[in-house]
């Protein structure tokens, strides 16, 4: 049992939860994900961390409500116990002084970005994120990207925040402007399929931190099985990051769409109990 | 596997009073002439709709019945065939003397788990193959396996909860990676010794493989529990979502006070084909696939794991965890479920009786036959396999024939879902946290004699040795590891201190 420190909403559909897990805070470092699981009849799901507090033995995650386990989980409150939780997940990302590192996050993105551009920033590179979201309702971790960022640029797709833009148009400005080393990109699969096309347009080495759907999270059983330069690699035992030049993005989609309808149908009985329950 | 057969201490068992009394009451003439007895199935147009176990248990007479038939052999080879040594025929001849309980210590003593062995066992390649009738008379063995398990679920359900005798707590902690057969068999063992034990599990549930492997309706998750449940009460401790090599370093756990460690990770990494379209949705391994339903509740509406099923679902492999899986694709409501392996019936590496059942069960079988392509619908989605034929050629390293494609024979299967159970390899995560431990060139660890790895103090076995065996031998494994564990504590870490 993992208990709940703090809940807070960082967006309307967006929450982050402090949880109390010693060894996954002490052993964890930037790029690693946990798998949790909220009940005993609820299913595995892979969450990254976006923050850790070694000294409080704790976690941060971040999670933005889609289904029916993002749903139950931003429901839980401070004091909660959450069954099952386990990790440090997947591969560190590796971090070295490049020089300058372009880091683009769009909308729940950026809580997987940020334990990187804060490492990034650590091992003295010069930091340039870019955070985008939908409207400004959406955008999350704008004071510690800040902190951790020689540059901040934050973007929306109606203007309502930041400039107004896709986080491509950002990227390319900031690539025609200055020399950019390295650049990471997180975010919904289609976002980092074209933030990858962008950069690859200017030759510059690019990671994408994927997030497939697993079960395990230990290579056991290929859920989250992706194609990079042509080769099958497990998202949990061989990244989460990869070259994201290389990274199949088309078949990633399909593959997070695998469950679709039946997710959906979960969802639908989930409103309608929840719905059940509020009227009674 | 196969330890010497300490002859002089079974014939001196054997020459106990009870036992030669016993052996004189029927001659042998007349127990040969009594035929083998016949588990009793579930209907299998019942069972393949329900989770219910399809072997259904003999009863006491029945059990009586066929422990008359066991020789009680001068030499009995039978317990070479068993690579936990389990001593057979006296465990026979207490149930034969209508002592039940008594055989059912008599198992305890060399094994963990006799009512999992008792079901999953391949019992006719081991234990059964070596028996006289078998090897002499060419008649059917002694029923072994079955009334291994009568033995241990008549113990179970009629018993008092006993655990073996444990040694007086020496306070000595040791660590063991994976909770499955091979590790569970060592937390056991070590417990005799009087060790300070602890489980690390990397999933939320415990028993490895036979939890989230091996299906319901031929090994229910209750006796896993129940036999895990003894362990604890044996004093072993037990902690699951913890992975050694990422929640913690065995480096952290020495720190902690851990002198010994046996990893038994299991060999959790599937193996794909690497043909085209392979990565479509639909398609699994066949440990996603029995993960989400044994594990996970995937398939019942109370639980909210999803899995992929259909009308037609396809399963490639010919083991073990390809039967496993068609009958499971079956009983979640596949019109066709269908096997395709790439030689034929007869080299099909599964059990007889998986094979049977499965038949039984209107399982299709496609033999001689290999994807070689798939393909899917607007969405990515898995809708259509192309197959091409194969004939047998030479024999191949593995002594037998060899599967060669046929030119020109490709044809195509409608699917709705397609499970992939070609082999699975060693998981890497202890590996990868340890570079300077020794590995195979198939990424399995490199073990002495003793089970120990390159690294003084580390030991290991099961699958992560093997590379996908059986739970027997996995058992055997950590029989031999624990032993070698207890001298290496005796000699190198209390002798030093």
């Amino acid at each position: 049992m993992f208990k709940i420190i703090e809940k807070k909403f960082l967006s309307e559909n967006v929450a982050r939860l402090v949880i109390e897990a010693p060894y996954i805070a002490k052993s964890r470092r930037a790029g690693h994900f946990i798998i949790l699981r909220i009940d005993k009849n609820g299913e595995r799901i892979p969450l990254t961390i976006s923050d850790a507090d070694v000294e409080k033995g704790t976690i941060s995650l971040i999670v933005q409500r889609v289904g029916v386990s993002s749903h139950k989980l931003c429901a839980m409150n401070a004091g909660d116990f959450i069954l099952d939780v386990v990790g440090p997940l997947g591969k560190a990302t590796h971090i070295t002084n490049v020089g300058t590192v372009l880091c683009a996050g769009g909308g729940v993105g950026v809580a997987p970005l940020f334990p990187i551009v804060q490492a990034m920033k650590l091992a003295g590179n010069r930091v340039i994120t870019i955070i985008a979201a939908r409207n400004k309702d959406l955008v999350i971790l704008e004071n510690e990207m800040s902190e951790y960022s020689d540059e901040l640029i934050v973007m929306t797709d109606d203007g309502s925040k930041g400039t107004k833009g896709l986080v491509t148009q950002g990227m390319e400005e900031v690539i025609l402007r200055e020399k950019i080393n390295q650049a990471i990109v997180i975010g919904p699969a289609v976002m980092m399929k074209f933030a990858a096309l962008t950069t690859k347009k200017y030759e510059i080495p690019t990671m994408a931190s994927l997030n497939t759907i697993m079960v395990d999270g230990t290579g056991m059983c290929g859920a989250c099985r992706v194609s990079v330069g042509g080769k099958t690699e497990f998202v949990c035992v061989d990244g989460p990051e990869f070259d994201a030049h290389k990274v199949n993005f088309d078949e990633m989609l399909s593959r997070l769409g695998a469950y679709k309808e039946k997710e959906s149908e979960n969802y639908d009985e989930y409103v309608k109990s929840c719905e059940a329950t509020a009227l009674n | 596997m196969e330890e010497e057969l300490n002859e002089e201490y079974y014939k001196a068992e054997r020459k106990t009073e009870w036992r030669d009394k016993l052996r004189k009451e029927i001659k042998a003439k007349e127990r040969t002439n009594i035929s083998r007895v016949r588990m009793p199935e579930a209907d299998p147009n019942v069972r393949n709709k329900s989770n219910l176990e399809v072997n259904k248990g003999l009863t006491l007479e029945m059990a009586l019945a066929e422990s008359h038939r066991c020789l009680d052999c001068a030499v009995p080879t039978c317990i070479i065939g068993c690579p936990v040594g389990t001593n057979i025929p006296k465990f026979i001849k207490f149930l034969e003397a209508g002592d039940v309980l008594g055989a059912a210590e008599v198992l305890k003593e060399n094994n963990t788990l006799p009512a999992i062995c008792g079901r999953v066992c391949p019992q006719e390649i081991q234990c059964e193959a070596q028996c006289f009738y078998v090897k002499k008379l060419s008649k059917e063995g002694a029923a072994i396996g079955h009334l291994e398990r009568f033995v241990a679920d008549y113990a179970r359900e009629h018993g008092p909860a006993t655990i073996p005798a444990l040694a007086e707590p020496n306070g000595i902690k040791m660590a063991v990676i994976g909770s499955g057969p091979a590790g569970l068999t060592v937390a056991g063992e070590l417990a005799k010794f009087g060790y300070d034990v602890t489980v690390f599990e990397a999933l939320h549930d415990l028993g490895g493989v036979l939890k989230y492997g091996i299906p319901e309706f031929r090994l229910p998750k209750s006796i896993v529990d129940y036999e895990i449940n003894t362990i604890k009460n044996m004093g072993v401790k037990f902690v699951t979502n913890f992975i050694v090599g990422k929640t913690a370093s065995i480096a952290d756990l020495k720190e902690e006070g851990y002198v010994a460690f046996f990893i038994a990770s299991g060999a959790g990494l599937p193996n794909f084909m690497n043909i085209p379209g392979e990565n479509y949705s639909g398609i699994q391994s066949a440990n996603e696939f029995l993960t989400r339903v044994n594990l996970m509740g995937g398939g019942n509406k109370d639980f909210d794991t999803p899995v992929h099923t259909g009308k037609n679902v396809v399963v490639v492999g010919g083991g073990n965890t390809a039967m496993d899986s068609v009958r499971t694709a079956k009983r979640m409501g596949a019109e066709r479920a269908i096997i395709i392996y790439r030689r034929s019936m007869e080299e099909m590496p599964a059990r007889a009786e998986e094979i049977k059942h499965a038949i039984e069960e209107d399982i299709e079988f496609i033999n001689l036959a290999s994807p070689i392509e798939y393909f899917a619908d607007e969405r990515g989605k898995v809708n259509k396999m192309r197959v091409q034929k194969m004939e047998l050629g030479e024999p191949d390293a593995s002594g037998r024939r060899r599967p060669v494609a046929i030119e020109g024979s490709e044809y195509d299967i409608a699917v709705d879902s397609v499970v992939i159970a070609v082999g699975v390899s060693p998981n890497p995560i202890v590996q990868q946290s340890m570079p300077e431990l020794e590995i195979t060139k198939w990424n399995t660890i490199k073990v002495d004699d003793n089970m120990m790895t390159s690294i003084p103090g580390l030991f290991a076995g099961g699958d992560i040795v093997r590379g996908g065996a059986t739970v027997i031998l996995a058992m055997g494994d950590g029989r031999k590891a624990a032993s070698g564990m207890h001298s290496y504590v005796q000699s190198e870490v209390l002798v030093k201190a």
